[in-house]
């Protein structure tokens, strides 16, 4: 069967066809592949691919399975037994992974097929990709600018038809930005949701995984495979996980959506503002009510998430001694000198400067000031979003104050990086879930660039937002649109 | 909160184990104290009366089955290493 637009499919319609047994999940990879090499030149979104494995799956994939035959992207960061897990750095840049993480188990479970690892910023420090110690990841609608990050290699790729859907981490922002940027869905699930067993720890209080898809239907299909306690990871939670998809196609009668007025800041583009103020409105159209909600701590989040998440990082990348696993120093003369130049020749810069201002906070002395004063606004900040979640179902803003911008625009200055955070990694802070989908373009230098919508919602509340985006995406066609490339 | 001039770039980077060249210490301790300066912003929060939040949802004490179960051989858990002998991983001498 010849179907060369076959990869532009969504997760549900090619189940359609596959359950059809109108091609089989062999050929759906071997498709999926032509359209890769076609485009890998031009985006760069994969770090490594293993067709052949994952062509043995395909032969003896089950259709019938809720994910049964569908090949499925991972963030470098998630472990898939032996395959190459390098974070995208060089202290890791010859390791591979000895086992499946829990939620490659489950995907595979749900007839998945996990079939290559994307890019994305070295240990998912980033919002560019650029971060990467391998490669730069383009984005698909203007090949000048950045795909969003950190997991802009599986966002790259579900955009431009190089993947049906694919993993990534999201420790502040990092599905829901990219997502954003690349104009496709993205979910960051609530706090203990998703098994993070076998997934490289950043900041342990703040990571989850979700998925990227090109419909919000198919993050719910992913969210009904992977989500649920795994007793390998101690911060999973034992709740039940309802079916995503049977939320989805209810209307939005009834429902209160609350837009938070500190979100309205000054750095928003306009264009931005307008598709949001107008994504408003279509959701009011469709039944919703909006309600105005204060988020009074809104303006401290970003200083207690670069103090706590680089607190924690510090702490989890102690682990790369260059003993174990990963990169090590030659000839040491000594025991420090061994440290010292493992992690100096295995790090990048962006990880080196998050390790040191962790450990500076968290060092003897500043300790007080910095982190446990973080700490304390952090739960002030929970609360805020407890307070609007007792008015409101959830809460709307834009994912991003900007749409994707230049390649090499910022990374001269981290802090002006950090601040692209700007809307997403409260969320993180305070446990609860979020959705990004596209909500419309804005027109810079000749280029549509996608925007999106985030929808945050009470933590274990995925079911709700996941009726809410698709509502929205459902009354508009922005989600269809894709980039010419 | 401490003025951002007393972060020691050179000696955190020493707690860290973490060499840093000349170049790399005075551009961090300039894009740090940005970072630390914009950071004082939390000095205006009157936090006390708030207990601090180590975690977005609190749980404690999460036991499992202590039950033996198959796992990675010797062989297995080695095989990453970047030095090994005799089943065993080589670590940097640590006395004299």
């Amino acid at each position: 069967m010849s179907r060369p637009d076959l990869p532009a499919l969504n997760i549900a319609d090619l189940q359609a066809l596959l359950r059809k047994r109108e091609l089989s999940p062999r050929e759906v990879l071997n498709l999926l592949r032509a359209r890769i090499e076609e485009l890998e030149p031009k985006i760069d979104a994969y770090l490594s691919i293993d067709f052949e494995a994952a062509a043995k799956e395909a032969e003896k994939a089950d259709v019938n399975l809720s994910l049964g035959g569908v090949p499925i992207a991972i963030k470098d960061i998630i472990s898939v037994a032996g395959q190459p897990c390098t974070c995208a750095s060089k202290i890791l840049r010859n390791y591979r992974a000895l086992y499946d993480a829990t939620v490659i188990r489950k995907l595979r479970a749900a007839g998945a097929i996990p079939f290559g690892k994307t890019n994305m910023d070295e240990f998912a420090m980033g919002s560019s990709t650029e971060n990467s110690s391998v490669k730069l990841t383009h984005n698909p609608w203007d090949l000048s600018r950045v795909p969003g990050g950190s997991s802009g290699g599986s966002a790259a790729a579900v955009a431009a038809d190089g993947a049906f859907g694919g993993l990534g981490t999201d420790t502040g922002g990092s599905i829901r930005q990219p997502a954003a940027l690349s104009g496709v869905v993205g979910v960051k699930p609530s706090y203990g949701r998703v098994s993070r067993f076998g997934v490289v720890a950043f900041a342990s209080s703040l990571d989850q995984v979700g998925p990227l898809t090109k419909t919000v239907r198919d993050s719910a299909l992913i969210m009904n495979a992977i989500a649920g306690h795994d007793p390998q990871d101690s911060t999973s939670l034992n709740e039940p996980v309802p079916n995503y998809t049977a939320a989805l196609g209810r209307d939005l009668k009834g429902i209160r959506l609350g837009l938070p007025k500190e979100y309205m800041i000054e750095g928003i583009d306009p264009q931005v503002k307008g598709v949001i103020d107008a994504a408003v409105k279509q959701l009011q159209s469709l039944g919703a009510e909006i309600v105005d909600v204060s988020l009074p701590h809104t303006d401290y989040a970003i200083a207690v998430y670069y103090i706590i998440a680089t607190a924690e990082a510090s702490a989890n990348l102690a682990r790369f001694d260059g003993v174990r696993y990963g990169h090590r120093a030659e000839n040491p003369k000594d025991l420090l000198d061994h440290y010292g130049r493992t992690r100096e020749e295995g790090f990048g810069a962006e990880v080196k400067r998050r390790i040191i201002l962790g450990t500076y906070v968290l060092s003897s002395g500043y300790y007080d000031a910095y982190y446990l004063r973080a700490q304390k606004v952090r739960q002030l900040i929970r609360q805020d979003f407890a307070q609007a979640f007792e008015k409101v179902d959830a809460l709307v803003s834009p994912t991003s104050p900007v749409p994707a911008f230049k390649l090499g625009e910022r990374t001269a200055d981290p802090l002006r990086m950090y601040l692209a955070d700007i809307f997403t990694n409260a969320a993180n802070l305070a446990g609860i879930c979020g959705i990004s989908l596209p909500c419309g373009f804005a027109q810079v230098d000749g280029h549509r660039l996608p925007i999106g919508l985030q929808l945050l919602g009470k933590a274990l509340e995925e079911a709700r937002i996941f009726q809410i985006a698709h509502a929205y995406e459902q009354s508009t066609d922005w989600h269809k649109a894709r980039p010419n490339i | 909160m401490a003025q951002t001039s007393e972060l020691d770039v050179a000696y955190v980077a020493k707690l860290a184990r973490l060499n840093l060249t000349g170049a790399e210490t005075q551009l961090f301790h300039r894009q740090l104290g940005d970072v630390l300066k914009y950071a004082e912003k939390l000095r205006e929060v009157d936090v006390s009366h708030v207990e601090a939040a180590a975690h977005a949802v609190p749980i404690f004490n999460v036991f499992r089955e202590d039950e033996p179960r198959d796992w990675f051989t010797a062989e297995e858990a080695l095989s990453n290493a970047p030095r090994k002998a005799n089943g065993l991983f080589i670590v940097t001498k640590v006395v004299e």
